[in-house]
């Protein structure tokens, strides 16, 4: 038997739920739509003059760059950071040192990238200058070095700064998860603290790892001002790091572009805005397929 | 052969000198604190003598000496694996500290570069007028007052979807397809770029308006995309521990299902909800790319979402510092102060939050 309150209630809960599925579906639709005219434009009248492949192309190398060198810095550092307050730091401190770094997620992205730009940045000179004296062998490194710091490498390092906080969160979970009594027989065998970890936390949280690694990757792939106040990327294509050329990433071109942007060269744009849809697309849902797939096996639930 | 192992064996089966030990050696408790200090002056020596003195020069070889020492030291008197334990928890340790620096340093500048211009004209004036001999006045009110307007209105939007959401997805939903269609798409949306949910934004209402369209309530579209999901999921967790026994003996008396849900299991989660909320405000008030494509910005106080571009903080911060007026002094300190407001309102929420989650917390008693 339902009262009428109840039938109301009920369509009204199941109403909301529909909606979120139909603002997915018109992000995708109003996207498409409104990139269309720049897939069937001329492409003498795109920005760049040449097809729309062609325009996108610099901007998706320099994205997946950026993105990967904050990944390479950020990984190691947030698994150490998670093992430290997890298994490191003393029980009573622990939890307030999670919020500190949960705060470092909590800054604003502008608010990082006026900092990347005035500290980060002249910080980072003497590392470029030491990376292409000695190093400059390798091409990521092959200078000359850019003065005013405004390179791909300090972009990259402050978005693993950005991306930190998350990768943290996600491994500091799941290595809470770890069955206490996994821990306590490697203790209980003589194993020291790094080989109990090395046992039971690190093979545990693998998965935990890998999937918090995708969301910060999600993270910083669609990052915007960060990138676009620090770097003044082009539309080239350059392996090297340290720099004044650089490749720009799509969400920086959009925010520098679509201001003064008219006609074709906004769809252009957003085309190139649902090239990044599409990235995080793929990238977010692998994560949560690796979360979900362990939800299911781990019986850590 | 024979003879080699022979001789082997004879080897293994010979006693050791003295008396068999049982424990192995171990170093003094104050043994880490002592490579500290050590490597710490070694350091600090050989740069004062070489000359090359920095900071970060310092910290940076005082952690490599005290890591390679420790290790030496433990491996030679505690053995190799002992040595491992030492190393990793050095490792470990300064890799949190190297976490602690950005934010620190953030702080810090922001703090010390928002000083100069955090008084009370840039709380009530806009940038109206603003320009040449007048550059010294001049504020963010109408910033202020924009980020207010438009994040108050995406939270309208989002708060009432995303809780209704979180209620049909643990109450109603269970296992229905329609339910694991919208978990799984709630999780999309969290990965949702947030320049992405402003393209869609502008999108939607150039569609109708004109591609020339920015406006205040485009931006609160905007972050409602990015915080609906993050009011889903926060809010399902929170409905989700509330024990199943609370809701059996409602039903038990005869309470009706919807009744049951409004008068006993929000009220029993309210606390974990509304500090989820005010987190997801604190995600989206900071948000900056949306509002560029979707609301512009403009010098005037706008008050009406509904007609023409409003400026927004983390807006006005970005255009004031790339690219500032003449003289550019006055536009830097401007954008400073606005992300010293700005780190404020967040940390603010954040704090908020925590305290909402602790004091209205059910009482276990």
């Amino acid at each position: 038997m339902q009262q009428p309150g109840d039938r109301i209630f009920a369509a009204s809960a199941r109403g909301a739920g529909i909606l979120i599925l139909v603002v997915l579906a018109g992000v995708a639709a109003f996207l498409v739509i409104q990139a269309i005219p720049a897939l069937v434009a001329n492409p003498a009248d795109l920005p760049g003059g040449k097809n729309i492949a062609v325009y996108v192309a610099p901007f998706v190398f320099g994205t997946v760059v950026s993105s990967a060198i904050a990944l390479i810095i950020a990984t190691p550092l947030a698994i150490a950071v998670a093992l430290f307050i997890t298994h490191y730091a003393p029980r009573r401190l622990a939890q307030g040192l999670g919020y500190l770094i949960d705060l470092l997620a909590a800054v604003p992205s502008i608010v990082f990238g006026l900092w990347g730009l005035a500290v980060l940045a002249p910080a980072m000179l003497g590392l470029s200058t030491w990376l292409n004296t000695y190093l400059g062998w390798i091409p990521l490194f092959a200078g000359p070095v850019s003065v005013t710091g405004r390179t791909m490498l300090v972009v990259g390092v402050t978005l693993a700064v950005m991306i930190l906080p998350i990768i943290t969160a996600v491994s500091r979970e799941v290595f809470l998860q770890t069955p206490k009594l996994h821990e306590e027989a490697a203790l209980a065998l003589g194993a020291t603290r790094w080989e109990m970890i090395r046992m039971s936390v690190l093979p545990f949280g693998r998965s935990g790892i890998i999937s918090g690694a995708m969301l910060g990757l999600g993270r910083a792939l669609g990052e915007t001002m960060a990138v676009a106040i620090i770097l003044s990327g082009s539309s080239i294509i350059t392996f090297n790091l340290i720099s004044s050329g650089n490749s720009s990433s799509i969400a920086a071109n959009i925010a520098l572009n679509f201001p003064d942007s008219t006609g074709v060269a906004v769809n252009t744009l957003i085309a190139s805005g649902l090239v990044l849809f599409v990235i995080t697309l793929l990238v977010n849902s692998l994560a949560r397929y690796i979360i979900n797939r362990r939800r299911e096996f781990s019986g850590a639930n | 052969m024979s003879i080699d192992t022979e001789r082997a064996q004879q080897e293994k089966v010979e006693p050791p000198p003295g008396p068999v030990s049982l424990v192995r050696a171990e170093l003094p408790r104050w043994a880490p604190y002592g490579i500290l200090v050590a490597s710490l002056v070694v350091v600090g020596v050989l740069l004062a003598v070489t000359g090359g003195f920095s900071i970060g020069l310092f910290v940076f070889l005082s952690a490599v000496l005290f890591g390679l020492a420790t290790y030496l030291v433990s491996r030679v008197v505690e053995g190799a694996r002992k040595a491992t334990d030492r190393l990793v928890t050095i490792v470990v340790t300064v890799a949190f500290l190297i976490a602690l620096i950005p934010l620190i340093s953030v702080v810090i500048t922001v703090v010390t570069n928002g000083l100069a211009r955090f008084d009370a004209a840039f709380f009530t004036q806009s940038m109206r007028g603003v320009g040449g001999a007048n550059d010294l006045a001049g504020g963010g009110y109408h910033a202020i007052m924009g980020t207010l307007i438009i994040t108050a209105l995406a939270a309208v939007m989002s708060i009432p979807v995303g809780v209704l959401t979180a209620v049909y997805l643990v109450e109603y939903g269970s296992k229905s397809r329609l339910a694991r269609a919208v978990t799984f798409f709630v999780d999309v949306m969290t990965g949702i770029p947030s320049i992405v949910a402003g393209l869609f934004s502008f999108a939607l209402f150039a569609l109708f308006f004109g591609p020339s369209i920015r406006l205040g309530f485009a931006g609160s579209v905007a972050l409602s995309v990015l915080m609906i999901p993050v009011v889903v999921r926060s809010t399902e967790e929170m409905l989700k521990i509330v024990p199943n026994e609370l809701r059996e003996a409602a039903y038990a008396l005869g309470t009706p299902k919807w009744r049951t849900i409004l008068k006993v299991v929000i009220p029993t989660s309210i606390a974990g909800i509304a500090s989820g909320i005010t987190l997801a405000i604190a995600r989206v008030i900071g948000e900056t790319a949306p509002l560029l494509i979707a609301v512009g910005i403009t010098t005037g106080l706008n008050l009406n979402p509904f007609a023409n571009r409003m400026a927004t903080l983390p807006v006005f911060a970005y255009y004031s510092y790339a690219a500032p007026g003449v003289p550019r002094e006055p536009f830097i300190d401007r954008a400073w102060t606005s992300a010293l407001v700005l780190i404020i309102i967040v940390l603010v929420l954040n704090l908020v939050a925590r305290l909402v989650a602790r004091v209205f917390a059910p009482k276990t008693r």
